[in-house]
């Protein structure tokens, strides 16, 4: 019933195979990305231009993306999922000259990241994988997800970019969990993680990654290097206080204290220019994006597109947590966009896909039952 | 087989089965929002006025902007010092990386000097006042705009502009006015004694010599502050809050560049100096050594070569002669002499003696004699002035004695700073019986009393107090303290300098001075006077006396002197010249000393001559209003400071 008189409510935008709500969300998150990064550019308008350009490119993508069945989806994630995993093992291959310690700016470094694609390649592989056969999935498909998720988690890790590495292991992770991998396994598998970060610390991270680690643990050991941006971060969201300094007048971003204002950083200039008020709506705003995704996943009439939706809005809610906690210092710094407000091109077109697929499993799964 | 093992699908619980994970998941989600917010509260809340703090102290900076020095002008309101904007390259050595390289670079971009380098960076290296040093100072426009083209290659330099003092008269006015000069280590502990420091913690100079030095507190003014926002690289974004300094004060000096130029042009390439004073206030219109030298030269820092050739200049044009010149005042002493001879009765006008071109004390070989060889017959006190007998002065100082001597002419003047205005000032030397005990471990002998009864043996003036003992006389007594400064700005106006007055010297028959003062005006305008050959013609009557004084005592020294190429010139006599104009109402009095040139009667009261024709001159001229500062002179306060000593 409640679905007829949706349909009854925006017949129009059904059509268009849109969700309202989230788009509306979507919409009200670009145009507070467009103050922020006029202010955090150092009032620079080409910035701005340049970024409504790239909006507008990825309302494009999701729009066009919407626009086709989840069904389609399932038949190409293999394919999909293989054609990454090429391009990751081309670009290690290509790469490797090319790739410099430029981890710090590694958005819109290069033109094209397969890594990008397998943020929605490991999800759409992993619902395949899952919707398969019945679930819960048992312990053997849990091992066998997992593999399916290390192969490209371990080729983006070595190129280096931890922070996308941990986005698609999390987006796989969360199908594998979505699908009813049994809470002995959850818990095995966290205490096996926590055993193994000492291995990790040895083996795994490089001497610069380590490094960062140690910084985030104790900033003020070294003020002036490595933890000033981590410093000058709380400095900015600390002097912000309740109400904010005020749209252009944070002096953190505006004296350029602190780092990667327009990008990695941007939640800084949010929180030291529109306060703790401000940080709670843009809170509010991705709590509702996310609940929405996940109402999406729930109402979804299959099993793959439930596991899709709700791997995809779970990884937003990680982008969401990582950038958050480490500007404000809570975890340590990883390259990790705030979704939809960082200004950048790449991983801003990959995500609108996300949601492009989402309102698509929002949309197309009534068209199917009236079908 | 494949049906057993794929279990029939429970489509209703699967959906159960997500619909609890995904709700686990939005619980997981406000958890951790919740975690991240309290977080954040944390910080904007809790910590807000730390976080405050930090983040003013991040981008306000309190700079001190210096205060403008005050100029410095003649009588006649004419620039003596004045400030003007130069361009310097500055660095900021903790910016640049290979210092050394760069400025190697800078030194060829801009074709400049690189002078040392080494030192420089050395220098950079150990703490200092400033975060940038100036590495080249007065740079061309066309410098600054190559400079500006290629700034992007220098990281941590950039080109300032600031006011520089400059002097631009240039060597005319250094021994009085002095220069300033970067501050030193040694200013700087004596700033922090005199707790002025926080004062010039914008100043990059500090006045070194003469009036820079001695007037520093009035010409400095008072340190501003300048409450900024910088940015992340120090760059000044903007003035938050500005209190501005208050300039130094402008101070008008006594001097007058007219007459200083003409004492400069008397004295050619001669040395010695030349020291004019206005003969009711003590202010100094001329002074003026020879050598002198530029003292532009030390404003932005004197290079070791030029300095090195002002030390090592035979002529030692470092010395500022007119106060720290020790000559023998030889015979420019003998009106005072007379005078005391009088005063203590010893001779009268009248009193006379027969010179045979020699004098002999009883019992003793030698024979002391006069510089005419066969004597100038009957002399009295007039006589002996007029024609510059020693044999007079022999037989008069002999009855005078060494201790009535020193006591009478100390008194005068003698032998003490005259205490003007700049610190540059030797005492030079009256000697007396004790003085000799103290420096010799002898007695005093009656032949030393003879030739310090002409003005030799030890007896040493400077060119300044042969003026202000001259000064005594014109006046007849008054004992005014001589000074460089007239008068200083203020916020009300010029306010004048009391001239410093001792209490005059008391003489109960007071024609002596005329007897005295006669005889100097005889000295000048009758024929036998020494002085009348220079004075013949003046429209003016003019007193005065000349003095020859033989260097053969310091002749011991400069033969030791290997810098010294012209030995013989260095034995040639010293012509000294004291005067005054007019005769009656006294209005300017004039000193000279010029070494090694002969007679003064021929070398030196020429130049006397000179300077009176000037200032008479130009007196009448200056009886009109015709300057900008006479619009706003306020009343002198002739308050007489009656100081003892």
């Amino acid at each position: 019933m409640q679905t007829t008189e949706e349909r009854n409510r925006h017949p129009w935008l059904a059509r268009l195979h849109i969700d309202g709500p989230l788009l509306l969300a979507l919409l009200a998150l670009s145009i507070v990305s467009l103050f922020v990064i006029y202010s955090a550019g150092g009032q620079q308008s080409d910035l701005v231009v340049r970024q409504i350009a790239r909006i507008g490119i990825s309302f494009a993508v999701l729009f066009f993306v919407a626009q086709i069945n989840p069904a389609n989806y399932r038949q190409f994630s293999v394919l999909v999922y293989l054609f990454g995993i090429a391009l990751l093992i081309a670009v290690l291959l290509v790469g490797e000259t090319g790739k410099g310690a430029q981890r710090w700016l590694n958005i819109g470094v290069t033109r094209i990241q397969p890594s990008e694609i397998l943020k929605l390649a490991v999800p759409l592989m992993l619902a395949w994988y899952c919707s398969q056969g019945a679930t819960p999935i048992r312990f053997g498909q849990v091992l066998v997800g997992l593999i399916l998720i290390m192969i490209p988690t371990a080729l983006i890790a070595q190129q280096p970019d931890l922070g996308t590495s941990i986005l698609v292991a999390c987006s796989g992770i969360f199908v594998l969990f979505l699908a009813g991998m049994s809470w002995r396994v959850v818990t095995m598998g966290g205490l096996l993680a926590a055993g193994s970060l000492p291995l990790l610390w040895f083996f795994a991270l490089r001497e610069y990654q380590r490094q960062r680690v140690l910084t985030f643990l104790n900033p003020e050991s070294d003020p002036l290097g490595a933890g000033y941006h981590i410093i000058q971060s709380k400095i900015a969201i600390g002097s912000g206080g309740l109400e904010g300094k005020g749209w252009l007048q944070g002096t953190q971003s505006q004296l350029e204290f602190l780092p990667e204002r327009h990008t990695d950083f941007i939640f800084s200039v949010f929180s030291e220019e529109f306060g703790l008020f401000g940080v709670i709506a843009l809170l509010a705003l991705y709590g509702f994006i996310i609940f929405r995704g996940l109402l999406i996943a729930i109402r979804a009439q299959s099993m793959f597109n439930r596991l899709l939706g709700g791997s995809i809005t779970l990884t937003v809610f990680v982008y969401v947590l990582v950038n958050i906690g480490m500007v404000s210092g809570l975890l340590p710094v990883v390259g990790v966009p705030l979704p939809l407000i960082s200004y950048g091109g790449t991983s801003m077109v990959t995500m609108m896909a996300g949601f492009g697929i989402l309102m698509a499993i929002a949309t197309h799964r009534r068209l199917n039952i009236s079908q | 087989m494949i049906r057993k093992r794929v279990p029939i699908r429970d489509h209703q619980a699967e959906a159960q089965l997500f619909f609890r994970r995904a709700v686990f998941c939005m619980v997981l989600v406000t958890v951790v929002f919740m975690i991240l917010l309290s977080n954040l509260y944390r910080l904007q809340v809790t910590g807000f006025q730390e976080f405050q703090t930090r983040s003013n102290s991040n981008r306000i900076t309190v700079l001190p902007v210096a205060p403008n020095r005050g100029l410095i002008m003649d009588r006649n309101g004419e620039l003596l010092a004045e400030n003007i904007p130069v361009y310097s390259l500055e660095v900021i050595p903790e910016e640049v990386r290979n210092l050394a390289e760069r400025l190697q670079a800078v030194s060829e971009l801009l074709d400049i000097e690189p002078g040392d380098i080494d030192q420089f960076v050395r220098q950079a290296r150990i703490s200092r006042r400033f975060p940038q040093l100036s590495f080249a100072d007065n740079l061309t426009e066309e410098q600054v705009a190559r400079f500006a083209v290629n700034q992007h290659q220098f990281p941590g330099f950039s080109v300032e502009a600031r006011l520089q003092r400059h002097y631009p008269h240039g060597e005319l006015f250094t021994h009085a006015i002095g220069y300033v000069g970067r501050i030193n280590q040694q200013d700087v502990i004596r700033l922090r004694e005199q707790e002025q420091y926080a004062n010039y913690a914008a100043t990059r100079t500090i006045g070194k010599l003469g009036i820079e030095r001695y007037y520093e507190d009035v010409l400095h003014g008072k340190v501003g502050y300048q409450t900024v926002e910088v940015n992340n690289r120090g760059r000044i974004i903007r003035t938050l809050d500005f209190s501005p300094p208050s300039p130094g004060r402008d101070i008008y000096l006594e001097l007058d560049v007219g007459l200083q130029q003409v004492a400069k042009e008397q004295l050619q390439d001669r040395r010695g100096a030349i020291v004019v004073l206005d003969a009711n206030t003590g202010g100094v219109l001329a002074m003026y050594s020879n050598p002198s030298y530029d003292p532009n030269w030390f404003v932005g820092g004197i290079s070791r070569d030029r300095y090195s050739s002002l030390t090592s200049n035979p002529n030692n044009p470092l010395i500022n002669r007119a106060t720290q010149g020790r000559y023998p005042p030889a015979s420019t002493v003998k009106p005072h002499l007379g005078l005391l001879g009088l005063m203590d009765q010893i001779v009268t006008p009248t009193t006379r003696i027969w010179d045979p071109g020699y004098y002999e004390i009883p019992g003793v070989e030698r024979r002391f004699r006069d510089w005419r060889p066969h004597g100038h017959g009957w002399v009295d006190l007039n006589k002996a002035i007029v024609e510059s007998c020693n044999t007079y002065y022999y037989d008069l100082s002999l009855k005078l004695g060494i201790d009535r001597i020193s006591e009478f002419m100390s008194e005068i003047g003698f032998g003490r700073r005259t205490g003007l205005d700049i610190r540059e000032e030797n005492a030079a030397l009256l000697p007396s019986r004790d003085w000799k005990r103290g420096r010799f471990g002898e007695p005093w002998y009656a032949g030393e009393t003879l030739s310090v009864g002409i003005g030799q043996s030890y007896w040493t003036v400077t060119p300044i107090q042969m003026a202000t003992t001259t000064q005594v006389l014109a006046t007849q007594g008054r004992r005014i303290e001589p000074r460089l400064l007239k008068a200083t700005e203020s916020a009300e106006g010029l306010i004048y300098n009391a001239p410093r007055e001792h209490p005059p010297i008391m003489i109960e028959n007071t024609e002596h001075w005329q007897t005295v003062k006669q005889a100097m005006a005889n000295t000048v305008s009758t024929l036998q006077g020494t002085a009348h050959t220079a004075f013949r013609g003046a429209p003016y009557l003019a007193a005065g006396k000349t003095g020859t004084a033989q260097v053969a005592r310091i002749a011991d020294d400069i033969e030791e002197r290997p810098d010294i190429e012209d030995v013989a010139e260095r034995l040639r006599d010293n012509a000294t010249y004291i005067g005054y104009a007019p005769t009656t109402r006294p209005e300017i009095v004039v000193a000279i000393a010029i070494e090694n040139v002969g007679g003064g009667g021929r070398n030196a009261a020429p130049v006397a001559r000179a300077l009176m024709d000037h200032y008479f001159k130009h007196q009448r001229e200056d009886e009109r209003p015709r300057t900008a500062i006479a619009r706003y002179l306020v009343q002198p306060e002739t308050e007489l400071a009656d100081a003892d000593h």
